[in-house]
This record gives structure tokens, C-alpha cells and sequence, in this order.
């Protein structure tokens, strides 16, 4: 199975990543043979064999409901790239 | 040709904690934009989620409040968009494992049409599931642009999502008030609509009877009942007409606008929706042992339900004054605070609460919580009605002025003289007295003319200036007056 | 003074025969002269780092110092540093000067060590030779036409070229190891767990793990003893008594099994690889070691396995550059989506934004089955390999790499290539488990070739022994590149 044209420009779509036609078609050619690679994968039987998402097999630790974190806004919108009265400032967001 | 109406909820509730769910944040209401917006809530990089204990509990008493599977191991996802309220362009959520498995809640529908009477009904819950909250788009003055406040990213949210069970907008708000009781009742969320701290999304479709279910669209974020009974109502209609005008009805998010009444398509908010949801590597299994469920379960109040039924059972109460008084636990406790012992005293005591006090509250804008009486006070006065100290005026009397002014009944009563004259020496003389000066009044009662029995009650009433056991006087006045 | 081991130099310190402010100018001197042919640190801050100096010697008079009191440790850029501006090897960061310390860098400051500066990666920490780095790649200072591998390549080679005591790196699918093969020095991995990644900027989150790089394995228990520890902020942290991972340097490997992974030494290696680790397992033998041979059937798969979990997590975690709160936003834009998108395509390089692709697409709807679900299943039965393995044997040699340091540009074109110069490396990460990589001889163009050892899950001061005594006997990690 090999990914279209299309199938990189939703991709890219999806990524939020602004992409040329030149640079979607080099792309599709490298993920096409990166999914070349991959596609060894698919010919292995895993019937019954669980996922593993984690590299340890122990539960989740909790923490307990206590305030540990002050305001530090100024140090946080020191740097970024467009502030104003303590909001982070974008492009208008259309509903 | 009627229509048969399927309407689905899912309810985001805020958790009451103290701190947001992945991070040691405040989550108080009303702070200075990004001020409790913490490393955390604005995914600093290298920044990482630990999961709050509070929320999790607050997930396993709601669910062991509507009889719900808890998942002895659950799982958190990552589901992938981009929008600038939501910091690490994915939410924290969980998918395919939530923490509340299936379970139910049983609701009293108050029908809207005619003197149909309440009925029950009961509402299967999916599932329920912890997730974090995204932060909030203010669009003011900032030369075109949106500002962003991420003080709530982050903040607890349960999201309850029911079957499409419910068939009527009633029904839909009967539930969705039910629950807003419930996760008030046990203390997982302040439940505040205005804040945001219950928000509903409901998903509506209409079909022919018999036919497969129809495309539904949802209503994205009603926060109060009235809008909800007004988007369904609308949305019902303009499927219908839709539908009957030849159109299709297109799956969609849906925005209700209060101003309008109307219901209008959002912008899409991702072009597709894929969320790429996978489990977040950042967040091992969350495992629920038993132990930790018995004891959060020994920490839950008992609920609406259960509390309505033993009113029912064990003190006499009508099944409507029982919903009444347990339509929130701050009137339940009340009430329960007045009655003490007196179990005996209960239908009075109710009807002091559903009547008096609840009128009074209303007529001061002020709830439960902002009550001048203390239940104990209020409590205090039942006792001196039932043991004949004041009649029922004069308890009205003293009802006011502990609401003016405050003050235990016994001491208004005493500063008021509104001891009622139980000694029935001094009635039946006062009684006699009238006889003897209304001669011929009585002669006509004698007569026949049982109507003017209420003109003696009145002038022996005055007589007592107000103070006579009303009983008791009743009683002498008519054997006197029978001689 | 720039040869010394860091017990050593802790000595002279202790000693007051150095003060930190001396020994910290000497590397920012050697820094200075050198950094421009070797490209190794991305930012340096001297008043910073002689403050630390200042502060660490006097704490060195007052009689309160530890081990690494005073001495200059270089940070991988993929730390978060308080004031120091932090990077990630990539553009998107270029000007994100970090508000917070990392763990690790926590752990270093409360050891007294001196922030020696920032060293060049590839970006993300996604690469293995260093050349995605936005700001140029490494040069190997062994042959400064080649690459020190990577992605913590700038810390190989600061380490390798004496720039600095001892390094950090992270090792998400080979990072730490390939790199200290390559450059002629030893990195250790840690079990999954061990060094919290609070402030560590992630790849891929189930496969990070923050790591010590130094000339030895000596000064890499030294330094496993700052970074390792438990960490609430982090849920993956362990929460494991501390632990002195030089308690076991000194003990004799006789009777230990070290297993040989058939797989490992079949087609693909290169055959100066392939005589330098056959001459260390020979070496082995002589210091009472036997040989086991084993299989880890399913390692082959760990190439494929590995690039599509990495970059499906990478895909999640680097979405947060959006250029909304911090980093780097386009100039000019039309509206919200294009300054997502621009701002991304601009903030990102070529190797970054084809990970993030790939990952977007494996995770989309429809192929999260094929793809998604089956490499972790898969990853299951790798690691499952291993601990079938580690019933026959305490420790698995076997090569880090397949090749000595290849040239600069040599595999620019072909991802392809390059991912399959970490076959070795990657399903240590995928099992949790510890990695290690140490210098036993040199290759073809007298490049360096480096051993692996894996332990078995919190194996680390077992395997630090298995270096030491090998070190013991062996010169190769004293060898220093000539000319510089």
C-alpha cells in the first residue's frame, strides 16, 4: 500500500504544516519508502498479544489535591511572541 | 404523521477540586486572565501531567451514585487537534477504557402538556469519563485578534454521556436536572451554569416510528435549562420541517443562539475530524482497587432517591413534598435539621419549609444556604406549635420576626405575648360571657343558623385578643352555645 | 587537568589544588578555541556557569561538597535550563530562553556541578548524525569530516574533544549510545524510569530516557548518581530507594554470562565493527567471563516498530509548538490556520516534519490498527525476547552500531539508511530497559567502535561493573582524538 498525493496533503493538513507541491511530492515519495520499511511489520501474527503503550508495567501514580503552583504569568508571557492585558494574542478565532 | 423524537446528553461537569487535574494549579473561579495558568496549563516543553487523586475520587463516588460499572483500570488518551484554547494541541481525555462504566439514573418528568401527570423514567448512562478542560477565547478589543485566557485549561471535567434514551425535551431536562442535583448532592462539582460548571451538549434526531435511528446534530454547550428546553424545541421542529420539506438532515455541531431561539451550524472547528486519539505514553493505566472504592463509597451522602423514599415510608410525606425537599441537599439537610426527632411533626415541618420558608427565600433572592432562620430556629417554633404553646397565626407572627430580626421562638414568643390561653377556666368565662351579652345571636344559632358559629369564634378570639387555643375554644363554644 | 577522570578531579577539588572557577575557565577556554571547528555547543554562558563556579567553591570551603561539587558538566539543549536558552537543536526554539529548571538540571544544581552550556543535537532528538540540528551539525572531532553521531552529538563530541568533564544525553532509540560509539567515549541508558523527564523536551514518551556520557564508566556512575531519582512531577518517574551505582565498579565478572544475540551478529555489521567487538568478548573471557548464546527473534522488527511509534508519539508531543505561548511565529499570516501552519512548516526542519507526517498518518482513522496497534503489540513480543534471554545470561554484548562514524552528507537523501544505522540500539528502548555503549577498539579510518551492553531492568551498577573491569584492562576509553 502506498499514500497518494492526497493522502500527504491531509496529512499535512492534519499536522498543520504548510507544505509547496514540490515539497508534498518529495514527501510522498520519502513516506512512501518509509512505509516500505515499516510494512515488514505487517506480515507478523499477534493474535492475542496485548499492546504495550509503556515501558513498565506498574499503575498510574497520583498526586494529592493541593495547590502547589503560584502565579509566575510574567515570567511566562516574557516570552512569548504577542501579549496583551495577561492574554496570549492569535489570529481571530472564528465559532 | 407523527414523529418520534431521540435525544442523547453528554454533560461536562466541573469537579470541585482544588487544583486542576494534571497539574498543582488553583482551579478558583474569576482570577486575573493567566494567572492560574501554571507550566502545565500552558505546556511549557518538557512539562508533564500527574494525575489528581480529587478527581478521581469525585469520578468513583458519581459513579457509585448511579449504580455505574467502575473500571478497576482505565485509561488515558490523547485526543489530537489544534485550536488555541487547547495548549498541547490534544486534550487529555480517555476513550476506549473510561474510568465509569454503564449505569443509570431514574428521573420524575414533569409533562409540559395539559394535566398529564409526572412520570418516571429511567436513563441508562454509557459511561462516564475524566478529562481535562481547554481554555477560553475572549473576543474584545485586541485590534482584530482573540486573546487567549488559559486559567481553565486543565480544570476536572467529568463528561457524562447517557443513551439516546430520552424521547421529549422534558424528559432531556428532567435528566439533565437530575444530574445537576446529583453531582451537587454528592459533592463532585458546585454545579454553577453561569461559571460554566455544568454544560450540556445534546444530540438530537427525529425518525418515523419503526425506522432506523435518523442523523443526529448536536447542540454544543446549553448551560441552562430553559435554552436546553428551547434549542431541543426548535431543533425538533426545523429536523421535521427539513425532513418534510423534502431535505436532509446533515450530521453537524450545532450552536443555540438565547437571543434568537434559534439553532444554527457551527463553523468546523477541524476540517476532519480525526482525532488520532492513542493512549497517552505520559500516563500509566489508572487502577481503582476495591478497597479505594469501599472507601469512598463510606464518605457518600444518601441520595436523592433513597432519601425520598424513606420521607415517603417512614414519615408520611407525600411523594411530591419528598422530591420537593430533596431537590437539593441543602433543603433536605434543612429540613432534616428542623425535624430532629420530632418525626411525628414531619407533614407540618414540610409544609413550613415548601411553603413559608421557600417563599420568603424566593421573595429575597436568597437560597437555601442564605437562610435568616437556622433549621434549628425554625425547628425550635415546630415545637411550640406542637405543644400548643402558639397557634398557627401566632406562629406566623413568629416566623416573621425571626426573619426581620432573628432570635429563638421562645423568647419571641415572650417578648410578643403570643402564648396561646390553654387554661379552659378562663375560656369557658369568656365564653360566657359573650352568651350572656348576644342573646339574640344565640337564639338564632339555637335556631338553626349554624353559619353565625364563626361570628362567636370571632368574638371570643378578639375577646382572648387573639391568644385562645383555637381547638380548645371550638370545642367549649359549642357545647356552651348547644347548652 | 582536561584528562582527568571526574573522581579525580573531585579530589583536586576537594584538595583546593584547583578551584571550580579555574577548572570551569579552562573548559570555557578550550570551548572558545575549538568550539568553531567541532560545533558542539549551541550556547554557552560563561558569567552563569562561573557564578556556579563561585558558589560551587564555596561550598568546597565550607566542607559541604559532593562529588560533582564544582565540576563543569555540559547540558544536552533538549534540557530545560532557567535562563539558559533552550533549544532543542531546532529553529522553532530559537528563542526560548526557559522559564524553569528540568529534573535533571535540578539534580546537577543541588549536586553543586557547573553548567558548563548548551550542547548541539540533532532536532527533536531526532536523528543519527547529528545534521538536523538547526544550528549546523557536529562535527566528529576524531575526523572532522564525519559525523559523532547522534542525537546527542554534541555531547559526544564535547566529551570526546575534552570540552567538558562529562555530558548528559537522552537516548529515545539510540541517542546516547551510537553517539558515544561513534565519538570514542561510553554512554549509559537507563532503565525506562530511572532519570525523570520533567523538563526533559519529549520525542517520543514511552521511549525517553535521560542518560549520563563521560569518558568512563566510572565517571558515568558519578553521574547516574546526580540524574537518577524519583521525581513527582514525572508519573512515569519510579519511586526506587537511591541507589550507589559505583557500589559494584570493583567486583570480578568471573562467572558472569554474557549473552550473544545471534541476530546481532549477522549480516549488516561491518567487519572492523565486528573484529573490534569480537576482540572485547575475547577480552572478556580472559577477565572469567562465559559466553551464552541467545536470540532475540524479534529485534529484527524493532526498525519498523520503532519508526512508527516514535514518530506517532512525536507527532502528539510536538504539537504544542504552535507558536501561540512561546517559540517561534511566522511573520506574516492570513488567519489562525495559516499561522499554525506556517509557523510550523518555517519552525520545523525537513527530518522533524517528516516524523511529525508519519506519525499524524499511522495515528489517522482507518490505519491505527495496521499500524499503531500491531508495533505495539510487536513491541511487546521484543521485549518479551529479552526476558526470555535474561533466564540464560546477566548481561547481552553485542555492537552498538553497524558502522564506524560515517561522513557528513553521506546519507542526507536516504531516511531510509539512516534508520537503520540504529538496529542495535532501538529495542533496548522499546523493552524499558538499560543500554549501554563503551569504546573497545577502532575501525576502518581509525574511527572509534563502541561495545553495547544491555542489562536487564535496574541492572545499572551490574553493567557499570562489566565496564569498569573491562576498562580496567583495556585503554581504548583513554584513547583522545589527536590535533586538538
Amino acid at each position: 500500500m502506498s499514500l497518494s498525493l492526497a493522502d500527504v496533503e491531509k496529512v499535512a493538513r492534519l499536522a498543520r504544516l504548510a507544505m509547496s507541491d514540490e515539497e508534498l511530492k518529495a514527501a510522498q515519495t520519502q513516506l512512501n519508502n518509509i512505509f516500505g520499511l515499516i510494512a515488514e511489520m505487517q506480515a507478523v501474527d499477534t493474535q492475542g498479544i496485548s499492546p504495550m503503550s509503556h515501558a513498565q508495567d506498574v499503575a498510574q501514580r497520583l498526586r494529592e489535591d493541593k495547590v502547589t503552583e503560584s502565579n509566575q504569568r510574567e515570567a511566562f508571557q516574557a516570552i512569548a511572541p504577542q501579549v496583551e492585558q495577561g492574554l496570549y494574542l492569535v489570529p481571530q478565532v472564528i465559532e | 404523521m407523527t414523529w418520534e423524537i431521540v435525544i442523547g446528553l453528554e454533560v461536562h461537569t466541573q469537579l470541585s477540586t482544588n487544583t486542576k487535574i494534571f497539574s498543582g494549579a488553583s482551579t478558583a473561579f474569576g482570577a486575573e486572565p493567566n494567572t492560574q495558568a501554571d507550566a502545565v496549563s500552558i505546556a511549557l516543553p518538557g512539562v508533564l501531567p500527574v494525575l489528581n487523586k480529587g478527581a478521581v475520587e469525585r469520578a468513583i463516588k458519581f459513579g457509585l451514585a448511579t449504580g455505574s460499572h467502575i473500571a478497576p483500570r482505565s485509561v488515558f488518551a490523547r485526543k489530537n487537534y489544534f485550536y488555541p484554547d487547547l495548549p498541547k494541541g490534544y486534550q487529555i481525555s480517555q476513550f476506549d477504557l473510561p474510568v465509569v462504566g454503564q449505569g443509570a439514573l431514574t428521573v420524575q418528568v414533569e409533562a409540559l402538556s395539559g394535566n398529564a401527570k409526572p412520570y418516571e423514567k429511567t436513563v441508562r448512562i454509557t459511561r462516564a469519563h475524566l478529562e481535562e478542560d481547554a481554555g477560553k477565547s475572549m473576543h474584545g478589543d485586541f485590534h482584530g485578534m482573540t486573546g487567549i485566557d488559559l486559567n481553565r485549561a486543565g480544570t476536572p471535567l467529568l463528561e457524562i454521556v447517557s443513551e439516546p434514551d430520552m424521547s421529549s425535551a422534558a424528559e432531556a431536562v428532567a435528566y439533565a436536572k437530575a444530574l445537576h442535583t446529583l453531582v451537587r448532592w454528592i459533592g463532585i462539582s458546585d454545579g454553577n451554569m453561569q461559571e460554566g460548571s455544568f454544560r450540556c451538549d445534546v444530540n438530537v434526531s427525529v425518525r418515523k416510528p419503526g425506522q432506523p435511528l435518523g442523523t443526529r446534530r448536536e447542540i454544543k454547550n446549553l448551560n441552562s435549562f430553559k435554552f436546553m428546553q428551547q434549542a431541543i424545541d426548535y431543533e425538533v421542529q426545523w429536523q421535521i420541517d427539513t425532513i418534510e420539506n423534502g431535505g436532509t438532515v446533515h450530521q453537524a455541531t450545532i450552536l443555540f443562539n438565547p437571543d434568537t431561539g434559534e439553532t444554527r451550524a457551527m463553523r468546523s472547528k477541524e476540517d476532519a475530524h480525526d482525532y488520532r486519539y492513542f493512549p497517552d505514553p505520559d500516563l500509566l493505566p489508572l487502577e481503582i482497587s476495591s478497597e479505594w472504592i469501599e472507601q469512598v463509597r463510606a464518605t457518600l451522602p444518601e441520595l436523592p432517591q433513597a432519601k425520598q423514599a424513606r420521607y415517603v415510608n417512614e414519615l408520611g410525606l407525600s411523594a411530591y413534598d419528598a422530591s420537593i425537599l430533596t431537590a437539593s441537599r441543602e433543603m433536605a439537610d434543612f429540613f432534616e435539621a428542623a425535624l430532629g426527632d420530632a418525626t411525628a411533626q414531619a407533614k407540618i415541618c414540610a409544609n413550613w419549609i415548601i411553603g413559608e420558608v421557600s417563599a420568603q427565600l424566593n421573595r429575597d433572592g436568597l437560597d437555601m444556604t442564605q437562610c435568616p432562620i437556622t433549621a434549628q430556629q425554625l425547628g425550635g417554633m415546630l415545637q411550640r406549635i406542637a405543644d400548643n404553646t402558639i397557634s398557627n397565626s401566632g406562629a406566623k407572627e413568629v416566623f416573621r420576626t425571626m426573619w426581620a430580626e432573628g432570635g429563638e421562638a421562645d423568647a419571641i414568643i415572650e417578648a410578643n405575648g403570643l402564648k396561646q390561653v390553654s387554661d379552659s377556666g378562663a375560656i369557658e368565662a369568656l365564653v360566657d360571657e359573650i352568651i350572656a351579652g348576644n342573646a339574640g345571636k344565640v337564639a338564632e344559632y339555637r335556631s338553626g343558623k349554624d353559619k353565625l358559629f364563626g361570628f362567636f369564634v370571632g368574638l371570643a378570639m378578639k375577646a382572648s385578643k387573639g391568644k385562645a387555643n383555637p381547638a380548645q375554644l371550638n370545642d367549649i363554644l359549642k357545647k356552651k352555645l348547644e347548652g | 587537568m582536561i584528562h582527568s577522570s571526574l573522581a579525580q578531579l573531585g579530589a583536586a577539588l576537594r584538595a583546593k589544588k584547583i578551584s571550580s572557577v579555574e577548572l570551569t575557565q579552562t573548559y570555557l577556554d578550550r570551548i572558545t578555541r575549538l568550539n568553531a571547528q567541532l560545533n558542539a555547543f549551541i550556547t554557552l554562558n560563561p558569567e552563569a556557569s562561573l557564578a556556579q563556579a563561585r558558589a560551587a567553591d564555596a561550598r568546597l570551603a565550607a566542607g559541604t561538597a559532593d562529588a560533582l561539587t564544582g565540576i563543569p558538566v555540559a547540558q544536552k539543549d533538549i534540557f530545560c535550563a532557567k535562563g539558559w536558552l533552550t533549544t532543542c537543536g531546532s529553529k522553532m526554539l530559537h528563542n526560548f530562553v526557559s522559564p524553569y529548571d528540568a529534573h535533571v538540571i535540578s539534580q546537577f544544581n543541588n549536586a553543586g556541578a557547573v553548567n558548563l552550556g548548551k550542547t548541539n543535537m540533532d532536532e527533536f532528538a531526532m536523528g543519527s548524525s547529528n545534521e538536523t540540528s538547526h544550528y549546523g551539525p557536529v562535527k566528529n572531532p576524531w575526523d572532522t569530516a564525519r559525523v559523532p553521531g547522534g542525537s546527542s552529538g554534541g555531547t559526544a563530541a564535547a566529551v570526546a574533544a575534552r570540552l567538558c568533564a562529562a555530558a548528559t544525553g537522552t537516548d529515545t532509540g539510540g541517542s546516547i549510545r551510537q553517539p558515544a560509539a561513534l565519538c570514542g567515549i561510553s554512554g549509559l541508558k537507563p532503565t525506562y524510569g530511572v532519570c525523570s523527564r520533567y523538563g526533559m523536551i519529549a520525542f517520543a514518551s514511552s521511549l525517553d530516557q535521560a542518560g549520563p556520557m563521560g569518558r568512563n564508566a566510572e565517571d558515568l556512575a558519578l553521574m547516574l548518581n546526580v540524574m537518577a531519582g524519583f521525581d513527582e512531577r514525572d508519573s512515569t518517574s519510579l519511586q526506587r530507594d537511591k541507589e550507589d551505582y559505583t557500589r559494584d565498579l570493583n567486583k570480578p565478572l568471573t562467572g558472569l554470562r554474557i549473552g550473544l544475540p545471534k541476530e546481532f551478529f549477522a549480516e549488516g555489521m561491518g567487519a572492523d565493527v565486528a573484529k573490534a567487538v569480537e576482540d572485547a568478548i575475547a577480552e572478556y573471557k580472559k577477565l572469567g567471563a562465559v559466553i551464552v548464546d541467545i536470540s532475540l527473534p524479534n529485534s529484527k522488527l524493532s526498525v519498523p516498530v520503532y519508526y512508527v511509534l516514535a514518530p506517532a508519539e512525536a507527532s502528539s508531543n510536538l504539537s504544542r509548538f504552535d507558536g501561540v505561548r512561546y517559540g517561534y511565529r511566522a511573520p506574516e499570516y492570513s488567519d489562525l490556520a495559516d499561522m499554525y501552519e506556517k509557523s510550523r512548516a518555517q519552525g520545523f526542519g525537513a527530518e522533524v516534519k517528516r516524523r511529525i507526517m508519519i506519525g499524524t498518518y499511522v495515528l489517522s482513522h482507518g490505519y491505527y490498527d495496521a499500524y499503531y496497534l500491531q508495533a505495539q503489540k510487536i513491541r511487546r513480543l521484543i521485549a518479551q525476547d529479552f526476558t526470555e534471554a535474561y533466564k540464560q545470561c546477566d548481561v547481552i554484548m553485542g555492537p552498538t552500531s553497524p558502522s564506524t562514524a560515517f561522513k557528513l552528507g553521506e546519507k542526507g537523501d536516504d531516511p531510509v539508511q539512516m534508520y537503520l544505522s540504529d538496529i542495535y540500539t532501538i529495542a533496548v528502548n522499546l523493552a524499558g530497559l538499560p543500554g549501554m555503549s563503551i569504546p573497545c577498539g577502532f575501525g576502518a579510518n581509525d574511527m572509534p567502535v563502541g561495545l553495547q551492553i544491555i542489562g536487564n531492568y535496574f541492572d545499572e551498577a551490574r553493567m557499570l561493573n562489566v565496564a569498569h573491569q573491562y576498562q580496567l584492562a583495556t585503554d581504548w576509553h583513554n584513547r583522545a582524538p589527536q590535533g586538538l
